[in-house]
C-alpha cells in the first residue's frame, strides 16, 4: 500500500469549539472557496505546505489523547478537497473507536458520484456543515460559488441520516437579515439529522492575518456580530424551523 | 462568673471529639467535623447592606490611594510591632470583622526589620521621610537583616548578585511563603497555645547546642508573640485567650493571628493557609442551632475577605517592577480531597469564591482552588463559572500534592505547598539558568558587564557551537552556580532567622517544623530551546573585539520546547534534574530540604532585562518565558501539546511548583449560550433561554 499524505495547514491539541468535548483538530491546506469573512485565509492556498502521513497524525494525538478526549475534528481550508487523505484519517482513528467531525462547507459534493463521499461517511461521526448563506446570488457575492453543491449535501445528509452540526456565520448586513435566517430555517426545518445550530456571530479577528498576507480584507468597516445579535438570529432561525415544521 | 466560665468551656463540647482535645492538631478537628457539601450554589446569600455600603467605602479609599500616586499614607515614626497600634477602623458600626495594620485603613506600616535602608527608600519614593530616630535606632543600635547579611557576603556573591545571575534574593526584603495555623487561635485560644508554648520551652534542655539555644530562644519570642495577641484582641475588645464560642468569633480569631503577622512582617507572600472548611465547621453549628442566618454567614466571609483586600505593605518602586505590582499574596487553599476519600469542599468554600461576585473581582486574597479530578460536581461548576466571569481563581493540582503533603497542606505565595502548621520554607527566590548557559559559553564572563562572574573555565572558541562541548561545559557552570547559590541563601536565612524572625508566625507551628529549602530557576525554555537549536541546528557564535559571545546566528530549524516533542523537552527535563541533583549535594541550613521551583510568574520580565542574547534566537531584554512556560509564541500545537511539555517536568525534581501561565479569550474556551445542542429536545418546547427542562 503507498503511503497516503495530507497537505497540513496546522494542528490544534486543544480544539473546544468545533464539536463536542476538547478536540484534537487538522486543519488541512487549500480551500477553493473565498469567504469574505474567513478567519484562516492562510488556509486558502493549495500548494503544499507540511507534508503529514496518517500515522504521524495518529502518533501526535497519542501523545495528547488524555487531554483530546472529544476526538477528531478534521477543517480547514476544506478537508474534502484531500478526500482519499481525510477517509484513511478516519479510518485509522475509528480503528481506535475515537469519535470523528468532519467540518466542511461540501462544496465538492455531487449527487451523481457519491462513491467517495459514502466512503468517507461511513468513517465520519459527525458533519460540521458550514452553510454560509441560503440565497444563491448572495452566496455567490459572499464565497465566489453557488451553494447549490452544499444544499444538496445538506439533504443528502438526512437522506443518509448523518448527525449534523449546522454552522453559520451571521454577518451585519450580509446574513443578519431577518428574510435569510428565516430562510435559512425554513430550509433546516426539512432535515431530520441536525443535533445542534451553531450560529458563529462575525469577528473581525483576523485582520492582521489579511495583512500579513498582502490580502485586502472584504469587509473593512463590517462592525463584529454582538452576542445579543448573535442570540436574535439564531432564535430567528430557530422560530423559523418550529414555525414551518408545525405548518407542515 | 461562673456562668460565663460554663459558657466558655462549652463552647467546643458539641463537637465531635478526637485527638485534637489532647494536643494542637487541627487537621484532626477538621478531620472529625467537617460537613461534606455536594449540593449548589443556589444557597449562597447576596451582599447585605453593610457590606455594600463598607466595600464602597473602601473602594473610595482605593481611588484616593490611586489618585495620591499609589500611597494613601505611610507610618514614618511607629515601627510596626502587633500591638505598635490603637484600634483602627474603616466604619466601626458597619464591621463584623474588626482589625487592620495601622491604625487607619491603608495606611502602610513601618517595617525596618528586614532593613532600614529598604524602609527609607519605600518612603522616599512616595515623599514620606522615615523619622531620623528610627533611622538612628536601626542604624546605630540595632542591627537588620539586610545588614546581617552584607557583613558576610562574599565578594564572589555580590557579583553574581549584581550581575543578576543570582537574582530576586530576599537579602533586603522580608522572605515571606511562611503560613501560621491562624486556625489553632479559633479552635484552642491564645491561653491553651501559650501552655503548649511553655512545655515546649521546657522541653529543650540537656546539652546546650547552638540548635537547642537558637530553638529555645525562638519558642521564648514565640510565647512573648502569643501575649501579644491577646493584647491585640484587647485593643479591639475582644478576649481571644479562649477558644471561639460561635463562627463570628472563629472568624475574628482567626484574622487576628493572620493581623499580626502582617503587622510583623512585610513578606514577599503572606499566605492565609486553608481555612474555608475550619471555618464552615463553626458556621454550620450555628446555622444548626439558628444562631446564624446564611445571609449573615455570608457577611462575616465577606467582611474577612474585605479585611485581606486591605493588606498593604511599604515597598519601592524597585520592588514593585519586580513583581509588576504590589502583591500581598495571601493565598487561600480551597477544597481538594481527604485522604480517606472525602471531598473537603464545604459550603463556606462556596461562600469564600462567592466574595468574588458580592464584593466584585479583585487579585487579592489568592483564592485557589485545590483541583481533584473528585471535587463534587456542583462546586467544580460553579468555580469555573466564577473563573469565567471574574478571572480570579487560580487552580492547583491536589491530586499531585496530595501525595506528599496530605489533605491539611496549603499554598504560599503562588505554588509553594506546606502542611499547615507543620511545615514551613526558606525561599530561595532564582537561579537564571538562561544566563549560566551564556557563562558556560563566555568561560565565566558577564556578556553584558564583560566581567568575571563565574570561575574563569575555558570558553567555547568555535565558531560553531557543538552540542556535546556545550552541555559538558554547561554542567560545569551549573555545579558551580548551585553552590555559590546554595551558600549565599544559607547566608540570607541565617540572618532572617537572626534579625528578623517571624515569632507571630512561627508560634502558630508546631515546635519541630520539617524546613524547606526552596530554590528557584528561571530561565528553562530559553536553556531548553538554545541546547535544542545547538543540537539539531546550526548556531553560530558571533563574538565581540574581546572574544566574547554577544550574539547568535541560527541556521536552519530545531524543535521548541512547549510542542509535546521528545527531543527537546527531554533536554528541559534533564537541565531540571540535574540542577537539582546539584543543589541537593550542598549543607543546607537548618537541616532544611532542598527543593526547586519553575515558576515567575512576573520577575521573568526583569529578568529577561539583565540577560543577553541567548541561542535559541531571543534577543537581550526580551523577557524570558514565565515559570515553566515555552517561549511566547513557539509552542505552534494549541495548548494540550504546550502543556504536555510542562507536565514532563518532574514534581520530584521541583517539588516547589512548577507553573505554567496561559491566557486563553474566553470564547475560545467553548461555546456560549449562543449555542444550541440537542436540538432536537429545544425544538419541542420553549424558545430558548435553556428554560427547557
Amino acid at each position: 500500500m503507498t503511503e497516503i499524505y495530507g497537505n497540513i495547514h496546522s494542528i490544534e491539541s486543544c480544539g473546544t469549539v468545533d464539536g463536542p468535548g476538547i478536540r484534537f483538530v487538522v486543519f488541512t491546506q487549500g480551500c477553493p472557496l473565498r469567504c469574505q469573512y474567513c478567519h484562516n485565509p492562510d488556509s486558502w492556498d493549495f500548494k503544499e505546505n507540511q507534508k503529514m502521513s496518517v500515522e504521524e497524525i495518529f502518533e501526535q494525538y497519542e501523545g495528547v489523547k488524555e487531554f483530546c478526549a472529544g476526538g477528531l475534528t478534521v477543517t480547514g481550508g476544506e478537508p474534502m478537497a484531500q478526500i482519499e487523505f481525510v477517509t484513511e484519517l478516519f479510518k485509522l482513528f475509528k480503528n481506535s473507536n475515537i469519535h470523528t467531525a468532519l467540518d466542511t462547507s461540501g462544496i465538492f459534493f455531487n449527487r451523481n458520484n457519491t462513491e467517495k463521499v459514502d466512503e468517507l461517511l461511513k468513517y465520519t461521526d459527525l458533519v460540521l456543515l458550514d452553510i454560509k448563506h441560503i440565497n444563491d446570488e448572495e452566496h455567490k457575492k459572499l464565497t465566489g460559488h453557488s451553494n447549490k453543491n452544499i444544499l444538496d449535501f445538506a439533504k443528502y445528509l438526512s437522506e443518509t441520516n448523518k448527525p449534523v452540526w449546522i454552522r453559520h456565520v451571521v454577518v451585519p448586513g450580509i446574513t443578519f437579515k431577518e428574510e435569510y435566517l428565516k430562510k435559512l430555517g425554513e430550509f433546516l426545518a426539512e432535515l431530520h439529522n441536525i443535533k445542534a445550530l451553531d450560529v458563529l456571530p462575525y469577528h473581525d479577528m483576523a485582520i492582521p492575518k489579511y495583512e500579513n498576507l498582502g490580502i485586502t480584507y472584504p469587509l473593512k468597516g463590517v462592525p463584529p456580530l454582538t452576542h445579543d445579535e448573535a442570540k436574535k438570529a439564531r432564535n430567528i432561525i430557530i422560530e423559523a424551523i418550529k414555525e414551518k415544521r408545525i405548518n407542515k | 462568673m461562673s456562668e460565663l466560665t460554663l459558657e466558655r468551656e462549652s463552647s467546643t463540647t458539641d463537637f465531635v471529639g478526637g485527638k485534637w482535645q489532647t494536643e494542637i492538631n487541627v487537621r484532626d478537628f477538621i478531620q472529625k467535623n467537617y460537613t461534606p457539601y455536594d449540593g449548589d450554589s443556589s444557597f449562597l446569600a447576596g451582599p447585605t447592606e453593610a457590606t455594600t455600603k463598607l466595600w464602597q467605602e473602601c473602594c473610595e479609599l482605593f481611588k484616593k490611594e490611586r489618585e495620591n500616586g499609589g500611597v494613601l499614607d505611610m507610618d514614618t515614626k511607629i515601627v510596626s510591632t502587633i500591638v505598635s497600634h490603637g484600634a483602627g477602623y474603616i466604619d466601626k458600626d458597619l464591621e463584623q470583622i474588626v482589625g487592620l495594620q495601622t491604625d487607619k485603613p491603608l495606611k502602610r506600616s513601618l517595617q525596618p526589620f528586614g532593613g532600614i535602608r529598604m524602609a527609607e527608600t519605600s518612603c522616599k519614593s512616595y515623599g514620606y521621610e522615615v523619622d531620623p530616630e528610627v533611622v538612628e535606632i536601626f542604624t546605630k543600635y540595632r542591627k537588620t537583616h539586610n545588614q546581617g547579611v552584607f557583613d558576610v557576603y562574599t565578594p564572589e556573591m555580590r557579583a553574581a548578585r549584581h550581575a543578576a545571575i543570582l537574582t530576586g534574593l530576599p537579602d533586603a526584603y522580608g522572605r515571606g511563603r511562611i503560613i501560621g495555623d491562624y486556625r489553632r487561635i479559633a479552635l484552642y485560644g491564645i491561653d491553651r497555645l501559650i501552655e503548649d508554648k511553655k512545655e515546649q520551652h521546657a522541653s529543650v534542655d540537656g546539652d546546650m547546642t547552638p540548635d537547642k539555644i537558637q530553638l529555645k530562644e525562638e519558642l521564648a519570642e514565640q510565647i512573648r508573640a502569643l501575649e501579644e495577641m491577646k493584647e491585640l484582641g484587647q485593643i479591639y475588645g475582644y478576649d481571644i485567650s479562649k477558644p471561639a464560642k460561635n463562627a463570628k468569633e472563629a472568624v475574628q480569631w482567626l484574622y487576628f493571628g493572620y493581623l499580626s503577622a502582617v503587622k510583623e512582617q512585610n513578606g514577599a507572600a503572606m499566605s492565609l493557609g486553608r481555612t474555608s472548611t475550619f471555618l464552615d465547621i463553626f458556621i454550620e453549628r450555628d446555622l444548626r442551632n439558628g444562631t446564624l442566618t446564611e445571609s449573615e454567614a455570608q457577611e462575616l466571609i465577606d467582611h474577612f475577605i474585605m479585611k485581606l483586600r486591605l493588606v498593604k505593605f511599604a515597598r519601592t518602586p524597585e520592588y514593585n517592577s519586580l513583581f509588576s505590582g504590589d502583591p500581598t499574596w495571601v493565598t487561600e487553599s480551597i477544597g481538594g480531597v481527604g485522604i480517606d476519600g472525602r471531598h473537603m469542599v464545604t459550603k463556606n468554600s462556596f461562600r469564600y469564591l462567592h466574595t468574588l461576585e458580592n464584593l466584585g473581582t479583585a487579585p487579592e486574597p489568592n483564592m485557589t482552588v485545590l483541583w481533584s479530578k473528585r471535587l463534587p460536581h456542583n462546586f467544580k461548576q460553579y468555580a469555573a463559572h466564577i473563573s469565567i466571569t471574574t478571572s480570579s481563581i487560580q487552580y492547583e493540582n491536589d491530586d499531585l500534592m496530595r501525595v506528599t503533603h496530605g489533605d491539611d497542606y496549603a499554598i504560599a505565595c503562588c505554588v509553594s505547598s506546606m502542611v499547615v502548621g507543620k511545615e514551613m520554607q526558606f525561599f530561595g527566590a532564582r537561579a537564571n539558568l538562561a544566563k549560566c548557559l551564556l557563562y558556560a559559553i563566555n568561560g565565566g564572563v558577564d556578556e553584558r558587564l564583560k566581567t568575571q562572574v563565574g570561575p574563569k573555565f575555558r570558553p567555547i572558541t568555535s565558531e560553531y557551537l557543538n552540542y556535546d562541548e556545550v552541555i559538558e561545559r554547561y554542567e560545569d557552570m551549573m555545579e558551580w552556580l548551585a553552590g555559590l547559590y546554595v551558600n549565599t541563601l544559607n547566608c540570607i536565612h541565617y540572618m532572617h532567622d537572626k534579625y528578623c524572625y517571624e515569632r507571630s508566625q512561627m508560634a502558630l507551628h508546631d515546635r519541630d517544623v520539617k524546613r524547606y529549602f526552596a530554590t528557584g530557576i528561571a530561565g528553562l525554555s530559553v536553556v531548553a530551546d538554545s541546547l535544542s537549536a545547538i543540537k539539531y541546528a546550526k548556531v553560530k557564535a558571533i563574538r565581540d573585539e574581546d572574544g566574547i559571545v554577544v550574539d547568535y546566528e541560527i541556521e536552519g530549524d530545531y524543535p521548541k520546547y512547549g510542542n509535546n516533542d521528545d527531543r527537546v523537552d527531554e533536554i528541559a527535563v534533564h537541565v531540571v534534574k540535574k540542577f537539582m541533583s546539584m543543589i541537593r549535594k550542598h549543607f543546607t541550613y537548618r537541616n532544611s530540604i532542598p527543593t526547586m521551583s519553575i515558576l515567575t510568574i512576573t520577575s521573568n520580565v526583569v529578568y529577561g532585562k539583565k540577560t543577553g542574547n541567548t541561542p535559541d534566537g531571543r534577543k537581550q531584554g526580551v523577557p524570558l518565558a514565565p515559570g515553566a512556560n515555552p517561549m511566547h509564541g513557539r509552542d505552534s500545537h494549541g495548548a494540550v501539546a504546550s502543556l504536555a511539555s510542562v507536565a514532563k517536568l518532574p514534581f520530584n525534581d521541583a517539588q516547589d511548583g512548577i507553573s505554567n501561565t496561559f491566557s486563553i479569550i474566553p470564547n475560545a474556551l467553548g461555546k456560549d449560550d449562543v449555542f444550541m445542542g440537542d436540538l432536537d429536545i429545544q425544538l419541542d418546547c420553549g424558545c430558548c433561554e435553556g428554560t427547557c427542562q
